[in-house]
């Protein structure tokens, strides 16, 4: 095949993985919705707060949409590597490619992690967001196939820019939870959890969660900033120069090392935790879209 | 960390050792943390005099109060400036009060021996208790001594600890980043960092004289410049045909490392630079270098060779001034080079692909008073035409002249220039350092766990055993409960 036939490959690659996981969010939404009416169909007996929904109706359909979730990461990901083989590179040489690359990263952190703990529930949320990105990246980002300038010629590329995404999808699945966390907390101090979020983990589980997540992904942010640095003195003669995306990244490491010090150290939890989590991920996104587009410095690149 | 309210005396010593404790507080240094990442943005949105100087310049042009207003607060210069430095060295020193001492305290644990098992191990996590044989201290021994558990026995009782290195790691992460800014403040200190435009087929020899521009750390100076000089062999750039961007850039040169020494054939591309002990040659940019002659109206020549032109555009559309000075009156030509000549309806001439597939020169002749004599430094590639008069406009293709009433300009080809930078930064490997043993320090930490668990066996063979993990780390269920397992298949 055809470099440029790569290109369409990929690009119907993409567009299928939308579909999947167009699916998979109607799956979610209608195991969501479903779930509320359970209580009600069997009249109230006792206490409602310990006694376990019914989700065996719903049981089947949260299983087809774990099921569409994969075959969606499947798709995208061979869309990911179709892009990489028509350009004949790691396909991260614009922002169209970093954020298909970057929804794999966020949508495999998420298959990960809910290989571990019981995230099922979040599906509806990732679905949206992995939608959301790819359909902005499509539209809005999307760029001919094309080879790198000799700038972006060099291994640290797929060293620095893949741990850079593999760090944001894991920052943003982190987020996704403390906003989970926040607004289920809202909803508890107003009196008890509606009946659907009822099966949703408990506040102290997330809390956890979002936790681990930051923990286990700290260092990689770390190396990436570090492996971008060492980049920078090959290509541009000086190690650290605060460029934006520089200067952002550096922010957002601040901003992450000072969660876990509030956690460790000092003792933060629940919603002063989750608040420092939100505001250290839209570091993360700020650099990403702001930085990217609006933003000068050596990071911009080839129109986007 | 809670701190015990004390009374504080107010004397002078008390009042340096509140301000310290104060200041070694975990809490400031968490909000010095913040604080500066909080600082560095500003930075970020407002264009920095080291990184675009021109726009800094627009800013003066649009605003001149408003822009002098924040100069006044360093707004221009952030990460120099004196309140940025004030909070990373407060941040320093709080992290260095911080550490030091727990490095100590650490060591002092490294080296005793965990502390005695509890009485009453039933108010311990995860205690469990049966009827054993008696054998399970034994079997226990072996078990941490096979883990690297650290034990010590007593009565009856065996206190196991392990994870040390997550402490010890964390203050190698900590001293680490101490190890970052010393070698920050070492490449500031004693490093430098030089441009020059240098045309294919020219020497560079590293003197101060050569630079375009040309910066010294505190510590620096002209003799500590590496004794290199370089011969521009050669310069290629492929383009895409399709979207003009450039695919690769090729310099190949002929480096003598010292005076005396053989010369070498070297190539530096933007990735690879190349290097003489700690100082680096990168190839930064490239544009091209129209060479013409210029002679007077008796035929003499007044002047000959390359000029450098500062690209306009990504097809490498190039302005430049060609000044002679020598001729009377001066003569100035204000031009264009256009690699691969096109026309635009709004631009008027400008160039369609970076490589010269149809070099082409534009020019307005000038003649008059250049003003190079006036002490202001002035634009290698502009002309300052307010004492001159324009006495012709032309352009050229290679090889063709133009004869104007003072003379006769002849194009005769061009060659490529390149801009190389030279850094000398001998605090890069220490930075280097720090960042490896930054990320390894970082793992260790994050990844290990702290824990301790206790056996105790009495004299009727009951067996008790309970842990403890510090920070709540997870998973000592679940080591406790192979740990029992194992006592009990030993058991039978």
């Amino acid at each position: 095949m055809t470099h440029s036939s790569w290109a369409y490959v990929s690009n119907y690659l993409i567009y299928s993985a939308m579909t999947v996981y167009t699916l998979a969010f109607f799956a979610h939404a209608y195991e969501t919705a479903w779930a509320v009416r359970s209580p009600a169909a069997e009249p109230t007996q006792g206490n409602l707060l310990t006694k376990t929904l019914d989700y065996s109706r719903t049981e089947k359909v949260a299983r087809i949409a774990t099921a569409f979730m994969i075959l969606g990461f499947l798709l995208l990901f061979a869309g990911v590597v179709a892009r990489g083989i028509s350009a004949g590179r790691v396909p991260w040489g614009n922002m169209y490619e970093f954020s298909i690359t970057g929804a794999l990263a966020f949508c495999g952190a998420y298959l990960a992690a809910l290989r571990k703990y019981d995230l099922r529930w979040l599906g509806l949320l990732v679905s949206i967001a992995v939608l959301l990105t790819l359909g902005t990246a499509i539209t809005v980002l999307y760029r001919p196939s094309a080879p790198l300038v000799p700038a972006l010629k060099s291994t640290w590329l797929v060293i620095h820019v893949s741990a850079a995404i593999i760090s944001g999808g894991v920052f943003l699945l982190a987020n996704t939870i403390a906003a989970a966390y926040l607004y289920l907390d809202s909803m508890e101090q107003k009196g008890e959890r509606k009946a659907w979020a009822k099966r949703l983990p408990s506040l102290e589980v997330l809390d956890q969660l979002s936790y681990r997540l930051i923990a286990f992904v700290f260092p990689l942010w770390t190396f990436a900033v570090i492996a971008g640095a060492i980049w920078a003195e090959h290509a541009w003669g000086r190690y650290w120069g605060w460029d934006p995306k520089e200067t952002w990244a550096f922010i957002t490491w601040v901003a992450y090392a000072a969660y876990l010090h509030a956690r460790v150290t000092v003792g933060w939890r629940g919603r002063k935790a989750a608040w420092l989590c939100l505001f250290a991920g839209s570091t993360f996104l700020f650099n990403y879209v702001y930085v990217n587009i609006w933003g000068t410095g050596k990071h911009t690149y080839s129109g986007l | 960390m809670d701190t015990p309210i004390e009374t504080i005396e107010l004397g002078g010593v008390g009042l340096l050792r509140f301000l310290w404790r104060q200041l070694t507080s975990m809490r400031t240094a968490l909000i010095l943390l913040l604080l500066l990442g909080v600082a560095a943005i500003p930075g970020s949105l407002i264009p920095q005099r080291t990184q675009n100087p021109m726009k800094v310049r627009d800013y003066f042009i649009d605003d001149p109060s408003v822009a002098s207003w924040m100069d006044r607060f360093s707004l221009f210069d952030v990460y120099g400036s004196a309140w940025f430095s004030a909070i990373y060295i407060l941040l320093f020193i709080s992290l260095i009060g911080c550490v030091l001492p727990r490095s100590f305290e650490h060591l002092r644990a490294v080296r005793a021996l965990p502390p005695l098992t509890p009485k009453n191990l039933d108010r311990m996590e995860l205690h469990q208790s049966w009827a054993g044989s008696g054998d399970e201290l034994t079997a226990a021994r072996a078990w941490f001594k096979q883990k690297h558990f650290r034990i010590r026995e007593f009565e009856g009782a065996i206190s196991a600890e392990k994870g040390y290195v997550r402490e010890t790691g964390n203050l190698f992460f900590h001293l680490a980043l101490i190890l970052i800014l010393v070698g920050v403040s070492v490449g500031a200190l004693f490093g430098m960092k030089g441009e020059a435009i240098v045309n294919v087929g020219e020497r560079f020899i590293n003197i101060p004289t050569t630079y375009d521009s040309l910066s010294y750390g505190k510590l620096f100076n002209d003799a500590s410049l590496a004794p290199f000089s370089l011969k521009i062999e050669d310069f290629q750039a492929k383009y895409d045909p399709l979207t003009n961007a450039p695919e690769d850039y090729t310099l190949r040169v002929s480096a003598i490392e010292s005076p005396g020494s053989q010369a070498k054939s070297k190539v530096i591309k933007v990735n690879a630079p190349l290097s003489f002990g700690s100082t680096n040659i990168y190839l930064q940019a490239n544009g091209y270098s129209p060479v013409v002659t210029v002679r007077d109206k008796n035929g003499a020549v007044v002047l000959q060779g390359p000029t450098p032109f500062l690209p306009q555009d990504a097809n490498l559309t190039s302005i430049g001034a060609i000044k002679v000075p020598d001729s009377d009156p001066q003569i100035g030509f204000v031009s264009s080079f256009l690699p691969t000549a096109s026309r635009d309806k709004v631009r008027g001439g400008i160039s369609a692909f970076p490589e010269a597939l149809d070099p082409k020169l534009l020019f307005s002749v000038w003649q008059g008073n250049l003003g190079l004599d006036r002490g202001i430094p002035q634009s290698v590639y502009r002309i300052d035409t307010s004492k001159m008069q324009q006495i012709g406009l032309h352009s050229l293709k290679v090889g063709e002249t133009f004869v104007f009433s003072q003379g006769s300009i002849t194009f005769d080809g061009f060659v490529p220039w390149v801009n190389l930078q030279v850094v000398r930064d001998p605090g890069k490997l220490y930075a280097l350092l720090g960042g490896i043993v930054a990320i390894l320090g970082l793992l260790a930490s994050l990844f290990t766990r702290r824990r301790r668990i206790w056996i105790r066996v009495n004299q009727s063979s009951q067996v008790e055993v309970a842990g403890l993990a510090k920070n709540g780390a997870p998973g000592l269920d679940k080591e406790i409960a192979a740990f029992v397992t194992h006592l009990k298949k030993v058991e039978k």
